[in-house]
């Protein structure tokens, strides 16, 4: 059935597929945000042992979400793969650190003569909260505003600024590094947002909860400057566009409004989790009669929208998703970046597996996770963190 | 291949090595006491009796210990492609990253989903579901071996897929012909099978501490009957894939087979050398050394092993350098013309494509398809540099073998003490058990050392040498993130290690965590 695909509406798929784990994994970044606020929610050390070990039974979907991410892209996109990767060394390095001591420390935190004390293994997890998604955000941010990279005719790219990535976060003359940042921050301030929001949801601990709500404004704010600043330069600013032709890239005014003009649905799907992240958020400030614990399933779904619609912004409708500022002509478009028509089709029929695996996901933590997790839990008998 | 810094490319490879080989410390625990754990529980639900129960807890323990570690250093590796070996992540990313993107979807997921339901569901669901949420993580977790097994075997044995002089990349053309090649088949068997063996001997060994110790004896008796009989079973079949794994090898790759036997000089009715030790060489020019110091023979066997025939003929280093007419092999100096030819014709096809020139594009296209076999080869001007290091892959293939027997005996012989009720009093034997745990991850090890040294200086058998395929990095770059990976994981192993050490002093009788 996906042989009869032309190779373009394969690359659309496998964008969309794309877009979609992007979408999914910042949503599960709660987890990094959470890491974040143990020591602000959790004064006790049995409150932050329930806090820990809330956030420890997801941190792993987290994980794998970013593990898989990073599969399909190189499966569906493999310039990107080798232009990013080898070129923004220092950024992916970074990220990388930041996730390798993510994945030991919930494990080794409590366990006996664990070698750096359980302190340590906390700060790790502090580490990987504000580093890792302060430096994903900041690196989707050049999915609009572009690298400096060039590709030659065997397609082999060379990265053009020493600083090998770390400009696009600290190169402070360029008026783009603030673009950048402001996504980095406001993924930030939105991880610690849904932090709080699936404690909430998911934690019977009066204490905790209290603070929980009263933390929820000061996340909330900045993270709705950040992520108005953001949005507002996007749509000012001048985007790369491709011509459909010709293949040539150039810079077009107003390109990612054009896109969301051109595209009334994904314009309408952008409005809509933009609206239920609000939402989400401000059911729970506004604590009426009863307060509302579910803030989280509208913002959660609010922000897989939102996020999925911005990657669709930059690589849908003639537009290069990952551009170069050296060299607009070597600037990578979901045409020129992709795997064969062969591969691609191929994956297609592995794709079809996903909706399987998400079923089997949500099945298995209803099994696991129909109660809020209680102090007394974190005396029986079984695994905690 | 301009201005290629040889300083780059060594601390890539290094870093390659370095984070790999920490992976494969946890791995094959992970592949092995996974089904081990599963087997304890599954006797536990059939029996209900509350010590398999235990059992199960305590081994289920260490399992999440090393996991949580086998990820972390996972992830490095999936990303290193591109940071490292981005020219690499183009030339073969239609066909190298499917793999792994199917490893994401199929393998880690199940894998990840489970292990949640292992560790945090024995109040919450069935014993039936918690008993296949522990088959599902070991099947999850040898069905990501396979992925990026068959992505490894198709490093060392291309198949499947075609060159496109367009995009300057390789392209699948089959996916079952990467999925099920026989390269591919036989790898995941020989590994996922040593990671079993590898698993066993880690019960046995803490299992006879606690007799050694006269603690936990009965539990301790039980376990090493499941991890000896599972072991045993495990050990015979690596071996025979092992053997295969050889024979694989001694076709598709001959330089490397004739480099793990250090074998100059091809011959018929080649006799292979148990045991041997190299002389060290004389001259830095030549590092590898020609001549034994000391060798035990078995006549015919290496003739035997490569092709099932003790007549048979095996190739030499020398035999493929200068090439062997009668043989009908080709020299590799002819292979360097040929792959010139191919290189030269594709730039020749580039520029005829940019000049409009169709004559010339057309021409040059069929000069590329003829000698693109040998593509890689044109990136060198003297096959000395086409010989991997030979002690190592020598050494590294007798270190497994040997080791390979020694388990295989030592499962036997407890399987009989056991059998006999005298393990207890056996106190050496319970030492050589012991012992033997850090052998089976020297052996381990050693294995893939054998694939990867071996194979050098090709990433991809005959059409990339490792040297094209690195990042241009800064060196210095390259050089800090070593050293950052070799202190972070070191710093972790010695965390593992002492949690591990901490948690079965603990024993199986003390609740908590
Ligand atoms: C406990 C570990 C262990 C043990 C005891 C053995 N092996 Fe092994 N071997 C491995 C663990 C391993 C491995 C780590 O799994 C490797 C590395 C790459 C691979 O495919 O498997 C491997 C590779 C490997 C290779 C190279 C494959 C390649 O280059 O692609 C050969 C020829 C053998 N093995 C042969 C044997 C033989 C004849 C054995 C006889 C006893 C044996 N191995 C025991
Ligand atoms: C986990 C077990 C593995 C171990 C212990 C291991 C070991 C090594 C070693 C020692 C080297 C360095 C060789 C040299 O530079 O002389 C190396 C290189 C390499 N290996 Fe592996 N390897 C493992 C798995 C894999 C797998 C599964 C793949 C591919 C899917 C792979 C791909 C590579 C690549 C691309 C290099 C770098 C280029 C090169 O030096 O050849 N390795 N590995
Ligand atoms: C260069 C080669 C390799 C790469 C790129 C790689 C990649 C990864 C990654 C990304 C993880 C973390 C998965 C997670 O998020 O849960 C992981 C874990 C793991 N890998 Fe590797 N790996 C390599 C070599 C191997 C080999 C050779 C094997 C087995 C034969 C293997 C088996 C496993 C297993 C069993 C785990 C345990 C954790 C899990 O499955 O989640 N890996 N690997």
């Amino acid at each position: 059935m996906f042989e009869n695909l032309s190779y373009l509406a394969l690359q659309q798929y496998w964008w969309i597929i794309i877009s979609l784990l992007a979408a999914i994994l910042v949503f599960l970044m709660f987890v990094q945000g959470g890491q974040t606020l143990i020591y602000t929610l959790g004064k006790t050390e049995m409150e932050r042992k329930i806090i820990i070990n809330a956030l420890g039974r997801k941190w792993e979907f987290t994980f794998t979400t970013l593990v898989t991410f990073g599969g399909a892209f190189f499966a569906s996109f493999p310039l990107f793969y080798a232009t990013s990767f080898g070129g923004a060394y220092w950024v992916w390095m970074l990220i990388l650190f930041c996730f390798i001591i993510q994945a030991i420390a919930y494990e080794f935190r409590s366990k006996p003569n664990n070698f750096l004390g359980s302190r340590t293994y906390e700060t790790f997890l502090f580490v990987n909260g504000l580093l890792g998604t302060i430096l994903i955000g900041t690196a989707v941010a050049t999915f609009f505003t572009g690298s400096e990279f060039s590709i030659n005719d065997m397609n082999q790219s060379t990265w053009k600024n020493s600083f090998r990535g770390l400009e696009l976060a600290f190169d402070f003359t360029n008026y783009n590094t603030f673009i950048n940042l402001s996504l980095g921050l406001a993924v930030f301030f939105l991880s610690r947002t849904m932090a709080l929001l699936y404690f909430i949801n998911t934690v019977a601990h009066g204490n905790i909860i209290e603070r929980a709500r009263k933390q929820l404004v000061r996340e909330a704010i900045p993270f709705v400057v950040f992520f108005l600043f953001f949005v507002g330069n996007l749509l000012l600013m001048k985007g790369f566009a491709v011509d459909p032709e010709t293949k040539i890239v150039s810079m077009e005014s107003y390109k990612y409004l054009h896109n969301l003009l051109e595209m009334p649905w994904l314009f309408a799907l952008f409005a809509i989790g933009v609206i239920l992240v609000l939402l989400g958020i401000y059911r729970t400030i506004t604590c009426f009669e009863v307060c509302h614990d579910k803030g989280i399933w509208a913002t959660g779904f609010g922000i897989i929208f939102t996020v999925f619609s911005l990657f669709l912004m930059a690589g849908f409708n003639h537009t290069a998703f990952y551009p170069s500022t050296f060299d607009l002509q070597s600037s990578l478009t979901i045409e020129n970046a992709s795997s064969s028509q062969y591969t691609l089709t191929a994956m297609s029929y592995v794709s079809l597996l996903v909706p399987f695996v998400i079923a089997y996901i949500w099945w298995a933590w209803k099994a696991i996770n129909n109660k809020k997790i209680t102090e007394s839990e974190m005396n029986e008998e079984g695994h905690s963190y | 291949m301009e201005n290629i810094d040889l300083g780059l490319v060594d601390w890539s490879r290094a870093q390659f090595a370095l984070t790999a080989m920490y992976h494969w410390v946890f791995v094959p625990l992970t592949l092995g006491l996974a089904f081990i754990v599963a087997i304890m529980e599954s006797i536990y639900v059939k029996t209900g009796k509350e010590e398999w129960k235990k059992i199960t807890l305590f081994w289920m323990k260490l399992f999440g210990i090393n996991f949580a570690i086998g990820v972390a250093t996972g992830i490095i590796l999936e990303f290193e492609f591109g940071t490292n070996w981005s020219n690499y992540s183009w030339f073969v990313g239609d066909i190298f990253g499917a793999p792994l993107a199917i490893e994401g979807i199929m393998a880690f997921f199940l894998e990840s989903t489970f292990i949640a339901v292992m560790f945090f569901g024995w109040n919450k669901v069935s014993k039936k579901f918690h008993l296949l949420s522990s088959w599902l993580v070991a099947f999850g977790a040898n069905l990501s071996a396979l992925w990026i097994l068959v992505a490894n075997a198709w490093m060392q044995n291309p198949v499947g897929m075609r060159f496109n002089p367009d995009t300057a990349r390789n392209e699948m053309e089959n996916f079952w012909e990467v999925l099920l090649s026989p390269t591919a088949v036989n790898k995941f068997l020989h590994t996922v099978t040593s990671g079993y063996v590898l698993a066993a001997l880690f019960v046995l060994g803490v299992s006879a501490w606690f007799l050694l110790k006269k603690r936990e004896q009965l539990f301790a008796k039980r376990s090493m009957v499941v991890a000896a009989t599972f072991g045993l079973f495990s050990t015979l079949f690596l071996v025979v894939t092992g053997d295969e794994s050889a024979r694989h090898i001694a076709t598709i790759q001959p330089m490397k087979f004739a480099a793990m036997e250090a074998l100059y000089d091809g011959q018929n009715n080649a006799p292979l050398v148990a045991i041997g030790i190299l002389e060290l060489p004389q001259d830095p020019e030549h590092p590898n050394p020609r001549e034994f110091a000391y060798k035990i023979e078995i006549p015919n066997m290496l003739s035997y092993m490569a092709f099932l025939s003790p007549r048979a003929f095996v190739p030499g280093i020398n035999d493929l350098i200068n090439g062997n007419p009668e043989k009908e092999i080709i020299s590799y100096y002819e292979k360097i013309r040929r792959g010139k030819l191919a290189i030269q014709a594709l730039k020749n096809y580039k520029s005829a494509q940019k000049s409009g020139d169709a004559a010339l594009e057309e021409e040059s296209l069929k000069i590329f398809e003829t000698h693109y076999p040998y593509f890689g080869y044109g990136y060198y001007d003297n096959p000395d540099k086409l010989i991997p290091n030979v002690p190592i892959s020598f050494y590294s293939f007798r270190i497994m073998v040997i080791l390979g027997v020694h388990f295989g005996i030592l499962f036997m012989v407890i399987l009989y003490f056991l059998y006999k009720r005298k393990l207890e009093k056996m106190k050496w034997l319970l030492w050589v058990s012991i012992l033997t745990v850090p052998l089976a991850y020297i052996a381990s090890e050693a294995g893939w050392v054998l694939a990867e040294v071996g194979r050098q200086p090709w990433v991809i058998q005959d059409l990339m040498p490792t040297l094209s395929a690195v990042s241009k990095i800064d060196q210095t770059s390259v050089q800090i993130t070593f050293w950052l990976f070799a202190a972070i994981f070191t710093t972790l192993l010695i965390a593992e290690i002492k949690i591990m050490l901490t948690q079965i002093k603990k024993g199986p009788n003390e609740g908590g965590h």
